[in-house]
């Protein structure tokens, strides 16, 4: 597959090399696409609405969706393995409710983002013991995190609880103006520092070429003597954390804990992630995929509040360009596999 | 010996997790077990339960054949809320929703609307190559929303008679949704067994590629498998909405495909594909029933419901886990033979990925 070519020596020449790079651009193409796709949606909404795009808009593209696009971080791991996490929607829905009683219940924010960042982990990790250790397929093993996780957050409240710690509004509403109408908030800039840790580790530790060969071929992986089981355990345990980071952002976005939070938001999730162009059999695919893909579907929801739509449409769409972007996948990858 | 035969049976699991469940509500409450008859109609908790997880059972033998392919079907309870809507916008513009001509027109265009929708996700996955999970989460997506465009965004509610009757009446004293349930279950059984279907379906399962080149025809039986899943959740959709006489695009067949799938597993089929036991998969899909009746019943919260969920798929995953055995297996052999035999290493390397994954997670 195009990413664990990349794991090869540089010293093996310079045919090799050119060889990897065009193997390796072929798995950059539908990264390509979903920017492509990014810019051509920017335009039709320009050229539809008159005034669609402006730094406003793009602004509030990234605020709204930061807590996406940290679930779509740590899920791009947990996929590059050939896995997938069920459990992020409940797990941040779990997280956000839990910080908000600690909070009510008087205890320092100092304390609290740790705790809910670190119980995120530990449901992660409890998934990766289960695909690791006891072999359980990472779907049903997910799916059992994800009823614990609803289920606990319904023990801890049934009802919202409202969160008005000044940490917490000051990540969703502090705003580092820019001159034209950019401007930032922690939260997005908690998001970006997210994409940009993920992107580093990936692309520029052993772990992360762990990741990319355990997807490419695990059999293999391990023959070469990497530490699979270190890696599959972890990446759960990453996206688990990011769930935990997504129910502080989230918490902060909404103002509240609820125990009804995040429901279908792993198949946001998975959507935007594939949407960038990461294989769900694993193996091929970048975080900056992820960041695109988070983009495109916010700019879909955007666009269908902007036309005043059914909301039934945005499911359908979003339906649609998932399929549009699976079947492009599957054209690319058979493609390289008859070369 | 006999014991041991029945202990690692393939069904003593499934079976046993129903029995317990069965006993724990008859101490908690001793009428669970009693059927009274009245106006020759049988009624009791049993009896509901049967009625009620029908449209269950349908979507779980669905799910249980795709399963059986190596594949996974997420649309079912996407599909369910499409011929729900489908049905009940046909008897609601009609001007006779009493008719039975209305109604079998109705029920047959649901049905067949999910027909094609699964012989969609059979063309997505069979011909097209697309992974079973996403190529169905497409239809999952959207299939809710073309429900609500069907219903344009309304609950649409019925009143016909004979449509309630097919959830609420009663054939010979039994429930009639339980008939349903029957022969869907005796057809199901007798085309996958009485013929070679279901040998195949199992070949495809266990290796696709060996089964083709031994001359399968591999992709029409994939194929099949999910338009088998879409028509039988098309069925389950119109039990459902006859059941409430409204189509709601939201709330039907919600989290549906997660107690089909937990069912499937429960009754011993593999997630990976290949065997598959019909028995099986209605002694689950009973099991999550009655999980569900068990739960209400003892005043347990229904929020906390999705606890119990896990820990049933956790201690059955644990348990079907090929290493958990392995490490039974050595226990036992160790205490028969002779101590000798090497102390299950299997039960060391246990714990080591986790150890280690653990302090180099903190490390990083």
């Amino acid at each position: 597959m195009s990413a664990t070519t990349a794991t090869t020596p540089p010293v093996e020449g310079f045919a090799s090399g050119l060889r990897s790079f065009g193997s390796r651009h072929s798995g950059w193409v539908p990264v390509i696409a979903a920017v492509a796709i990014f810019l051509a949606m920017l335009l039709a909404g320009q050229l539809y609405f008159g005034t669609f795009v402006s730094p406003r808009l793009l602004s509030s593209l990234f605020l709204d969706n930061a807590y996406l696009l940290i679930l779509a971080v740590g899920m791009t791991f947990v996929i590059l393995t050939g896995g997938i996490d069920l459990s992020v929607g409940s797990v941040m829905a779990f997280t956000g409710i839990l910080g908000a009683r600690l909070l009510h219940d008087g205890i320092p924010v100092a304390v609290v983002i740790p705790i809910m960042i670190v119980s995120g982990a530990v449901i992660g990790s409890m998934t990766g013991v289960l695909v690791q250790v006891f072999d359980v397929q990472p779907f049903i093993a997910s799916l059992a995190a994800m009823f614990l996780a609803r289920g606990l957050s319904f023990v801890v409240s049934l009802e919202a609880i409202q969160v008005s710690n000044p940490v917490f509004a000051w990540i969703q509403s502090a705003r580092f103006k820019a001159p034209g109408g950019w401007y930032i908030t922690p939260s997005v800039i908690l998001s970006l520092v997210a994409v940009g840790v993920a992107l580093w580790v990936l692309s520029r530790t052993r772990f992360g070429r762990t990741v990319y060969a355990v997807g490419g071929n695990e059999q293999s992986a391990r023959l070469m003597g990497l530490p699979v089981a270190r890696a599959k355990f972890l990446v759960y345990v990453i996206s688990g954390m990011c769930a935990g980071i997504a129910g502080v952002v989230f918490t902060a976005y909404t103002g509240a804990g609820y125990s009804l939070n995040g429901i279908g938001t792993e198949l946001d999730t998975i959507a935007a992630v594939v949407i960038g162009g990461t294989l769900l059999s694993g193996g091929s695919g970048y975080v900056l995929g992820s960041l695109f893909g988070v983009l495109v579907y916010g700019l879909i929801k955007v666009a269908i509040s902007f036309m005043g739509a059914d909301t039934a449409w945005m499911r359908i769409i979003i339906g649609i360009l998932l399929l549009v972007f699976v079947v492009v996948q599957r054209l690319i990858v058979t493609r390289t596999r008859r070369r | 010996m006999k014991l041991k035969k029945i202990i690692t049976h393939r069904l003593a699991l499934p079976i046993g997790a129903l029995l317990a469940l069965v006993l724990l509500n008859t101490i908690a409450r001793p009428s669970f077990l009693s059927i009274t008859v009245r106006d020759g109609q049988l009624y009791g908790s049993i009896v509901d339960i049967l009625r009620n997880s029908s449209p269950l059972m349908l979507v779980s033998l669905g799910m249980m054949i795709v399963i059986a392919t190596r594949g996974i079907d997420l649309s079912v309870g996407a599909l369910m809320a499409v011929s729900g809507a489908v049905s009940l916008t046909i008897i609601k513009a009609s001007p006779r929703p009493d008719d039975l001509g209305v109604l079998a027109v109705a029920i047959v265009a649901g049905v067949l609307t999910t027909l094609f929708l699964g012989v969609w996700n059979g063309f997505l996955v069979s011909v097209l190559g697309i992974q079973p999970i996403i190529a169905t989460l497409v239809l999952m997506l959207a299939g809710r929303g073309i429900a609500l465009l069907i219903t344009q965004g309304y609950i649409t509610t019925i009143n016909s008679v004979p449509y309630q009757f097919m959830a609420q009446g009663y054939v010979f004293g039994m429930p009639f949704a339980f008939l349903v349930a029957v022969a869907v279950i005796v057809i199901v059984a007798l085309v996958e067994r009485r013929t070679a279907l279901g040998m195949l379906t199992e070949a495809v399962g266990i290796n696709p590629t060996a089964s083709r080149i031994a001359g399968v025809r591999s992709r029409g039986i994939i194929w099949g498998a999910y338009a088998a899943s879409g028509l039988l959740a098309g069925m389950a959709g119109v039990l459902y909405s006859s059941n409430i006489m409204a189509a709601d695009a939201n709330a039907a067949g919600l989290n549906i495909e997660v107690d089909a799938i937990l069912a499937v597993v429960l009754g011993g089929t593999l997630l990976t594909g290949g065997r598959f036991t019909i028995a099986g998969t209605v002694i689950g899909v009973y099991t999550i029933q009655t999980l569900t009746s068990t739960i209400t019943f003892l005043g347990v919260p229904p929020a906390v419901t999705p606890v119990f969920k896990a820990a049933v798929i956790v201690i059955v995953c644990l348990a079907q886990s090929a290493r958990v055995r392995s490490w039974f297996r050595s226990r036992r052999s160790q205490r028969t033979q002779t101590p000798t035999s090497t102390p299950a290493p299997v039960g060391d390397s246990e714990q080591t990925p986790a150890l280690v994954g653990a302090g180099e997670g903190k490390a990083r």
